[in-house]
């Protein structure tokens, strides 16, 4: 016991001792779970190095303040975490610094040893299905980016008071967040960090009735428990869902007994269906869950030309591709849902910046636990040495809060042993100049970048202003507030 | 429990050596914290978040119904208070770390408390599932009472869900949990 504690010393001071004399600088793009959980366990695993994260926004943690709902503020304490680490004496944010415009990914690498790009998808999914432009559709990113009051969101032009209607395509959480905000009294939402404009509006919407719509079954929904908990419980909320939808086969049986999430996320879908009343009162609001729909193209209106007037949809049906794996396909049944506003909630998207390789494809910069693989090399093992992700842009977007956790693990345990081995050549390593050149660089490119403290500074502006109102902060929600008050 | 004896008190000795050196951090009893001496390692949590004030609410009155049901009169609290079990954490690595927990606190706080390797992202408001632990032994998880639904919709997001996987943050100290061990699972 004894010996193994020493030689686990003797392993630490020597790797520390090897490194000490050369600080490794690291740069993280991008300020969400992914791009902090890697900051705090490179700080952690390696006392040389030296940590700066660059955000594109003047605000930290990505989602986890423009994408968590403002209902879940419980989902938001990992800040606290998030902000020890930037107060780390070997760790520093710049945020208003973007990747791409600010400085290019070449200038980068040029600074850093290591560069972790974590900067997740800030782009949507498209259907590309006819119709698909009408004004009233918007992607649920673009909605959920409006009530959590991202700067670039701010003035969505939503159809709120001029439907009763709107259609969620997608059943997964995020179209449950987006249906809950639609659906819940605004009362109840007066008292969460929900952006002003967007509370307002959503006081005065006319939206009375929601569809979630999936393309497959209730079975195969890509909810999770709790949120499909939170929107049944909506106050004084009826609930439609087609009891023959219920209907399992076996093979929805197989799929359920293997999977706990899908399991309990039916069970509660028929716990649903079978309690309530069997019609809505008049006035109340309403949810609808609709099962095997496919969008086919969206409707124009006729009274408001340009305008989505509702969806057409085509009914399907599950159809085994081999491999376990089933798909939604067209039974050539149509049929149409009347709505004034459509959010699609289908998946978000990467975006690939100049001289990163991209699988355009599956979305993700194509990587081996990790590390850039080199885009236009026949070797699949040959990578972009220096260059290495995490998140959203390693695998895709899905996963909560937690993944990143081990996403990060998994990209920092790679940085570490391809410094072991040499890869990076940190014995010999010419020294980078890091976080003094990016100082340099914005310098010259007149960039005023925001420091943590700057966030700070916006952080207690909006809790001063928040809690006149009741709030746990007012969000500030245009570039020119959140820049002031990072100066002030 | 007899056979761990000499082991554990050599655990107690190190275990005080490390409370004796922590010097400055020694627990200063404050109004409004007088039953859970150990609050003060909320503090750092939940220090400066107004959002989590709503659980601090929560945990707070948690405490207060946990000390009625424990004791009626002030000294009875104090000799409650200075009840601790030994729970035994086995890390990622399989190393193995006993510490002793004072009854009333869950198995995050004192994981966090020791420095091991837990997280605890939502620090114990039920919303995440880093401090998703396995209960080592079916007797010590049966004495447990049932996670409630929230628990499960969270345990439902754990890596390496077991049959005898709870959060760390719902197992609270309490005497017939004397002598458990905790596995934290590997994410990767």
């Amino acid at each position: 016991m004894k010996m193994a504690i020493f030689q686990v010393r003797t392993w630490l001071s020597r790797r520390f001792s090897s490194v000490s004399s050369q600080t490794l600088r690291v740069c993280v793009v991008g300020s969400g779970p992914a791009g902090f959980y890697t900051a705090e366990k490179m700080l952690k695993a390696h006392q040389g190095a030296q940590v700066d994260i660059i955000d594109r926004l003047p605000t930290p943690f990505g989602l986890v303040r423009s994408g968590v709902a403002p209902d879940h503020p419980e989902t938001k304490i990992v800040v606290n975490q998030f902000s020890r680490a930037a107060q780390h004496e070997r760790c520093s944010f710049f945020g208003n610094v973007m990747l791409g415009s600010s400085l290019s990914l070449a200038e980068l690498r040029e600074l850093y040893h290591v560069v972790v790009l974590a900067y997740g998808a800030e782009s949507d999914r498209v259907l590309g299905i006819p119709g698909e432009d009408l004004i009233g559709i918007h992607s649920a990113r673009e909605f959920v980016w409006w009530y959590n009051g991202h700067p670039d969101c701010k003035n969505l032009d939503l159809e709120l008071k001029n439907t009763d209607t709107a259609v969620i395509l997608g059943q997964g959480n995020v179209a449950l967040d987006v249906a809950r905000i639609l659906l819940r009294p605004a009362t109840e939402l007066a008292t969460t960090d929900i952006a002003s404009h967007a509370l307002a509006a959503l006081e005065e919407s006319s939206i009375r009735k929601v569809y979630l719509v999936g393309r497959r079954g209730p079975v195969q929904a890509a909810c999770t428990a709790k949120e499909l908990r939170e929107v049944l419980g909506i106050k004084d909320l009826y609930i439609q869902i087609q009891e023959a939808d219920l209907l399992k086969t076996p093979e929805d049986e197989e799929e359920i007994k293997n999977n706990r999430i899908q399991r309990r996320v039916y069970e509660l879908l028929s716990k649903a269906a079978t309690t309530g009343h069997s019609y809505p009162r008049s006035g109340q609001r309403e949810l609808h869950f609709v099962f095997f729909r496919k969008p086919d193209r969206f409707l124009d209106s006729d009274e408001r030309r340009g305008h989505v007037s509702g969806v057409h949809f085509e009914e399907t049906v599950l159809k085994d591709v081999g491999g376990g794996k089933r798909v939604a396909v067209g039974t050539g049944k149509f049929d149409d849902l009347q709505c004034g506003m459509v959010l699609k909630s289908i998946g978000y998207k990467s975006v690939p910046v100049d001289g990163l390789p991209f699988d355009h494809q599956k979305g993700v910069v194509p990587n081996i636990r990790g590390r850039v693989r080199h885009n236009t090399s026949e070797d699949p093992t040959r990578l972009e040495e220096g260059l290495y992700v995490c998140g959203w842009l390693k695998r895709g977007p899905t996963g909560i809060i937690a993944t990143n956790l081990y996403c990060a693990e998994e990209t920092v345990a790679s940085i570490l042993e391809d410094l072991d081995k040499g890869v990076l050549a940190t014995k010999s390593i010419s020294p980078k100049p890091g976080r003094e050149g990016l100082l340099h660089l914005l310098d010259n490119q007149n960039v005023r970048f925001v420091p943590f403290n700057g966030w700070e500074k916006i952080d207690s502006t909006e809790r001063r202003v928040g809690s006149l109102k009741k709030k746990p902060r007012e969000k500030l929600a245009t570039w020119e507030e959140l820049l002031k008050a990072a100066t002030e | 429990m007899m056979m761990s004896v000499p082991k554990l008190s050599r655990r107690v000795g190190d275990w005080i050596l490390k409370e004796l050196s922590r010097g400055e951090s020694a627990p200063i009893i404050r109004a409004g914290h007088v039953q859970r001496p150990y609050s003060q390692y909320l503090k750092p949590l939940f220090g400066w978040q107004t959002e989590a004030n709503l659980f601090q609410g929560a945990l707070f009155q948690k405490h207060h119904h946990f000390s009625t049901i424990t004791a009626d009169t002030a000294s009875e609290v104090e000799s409650e208070e200075n009840k601790k079990i030994s729970v035994t954490f086995v890390d990622k690595e399989g190393e193995e770390k006993q510490i002793m927990v004072p009854l009333g606190m869950s198995m995050l706080e004192a994981a966090l408390e020791n420095d091991m390797e837990l997280e605890g992202a939502c620090e114990g408001s039920l919303a995440c599932s880093t401090c998703h632990v396995i209960v080592m032994d079916m007797e010590y998880y049966n004495k447990l009472e049932d996670p409630t639904d929230e628990e499960n919709d969270m345990l439902d997001l754990a890596f390496g869900l077991s049959k005898t996987s709870r959060l760390g943050c719902q197992v609270i100290a309490k005497p017939e949990l004397d002598g458990i061990r905790l596995a934290i699972p590997t994410g990767t």
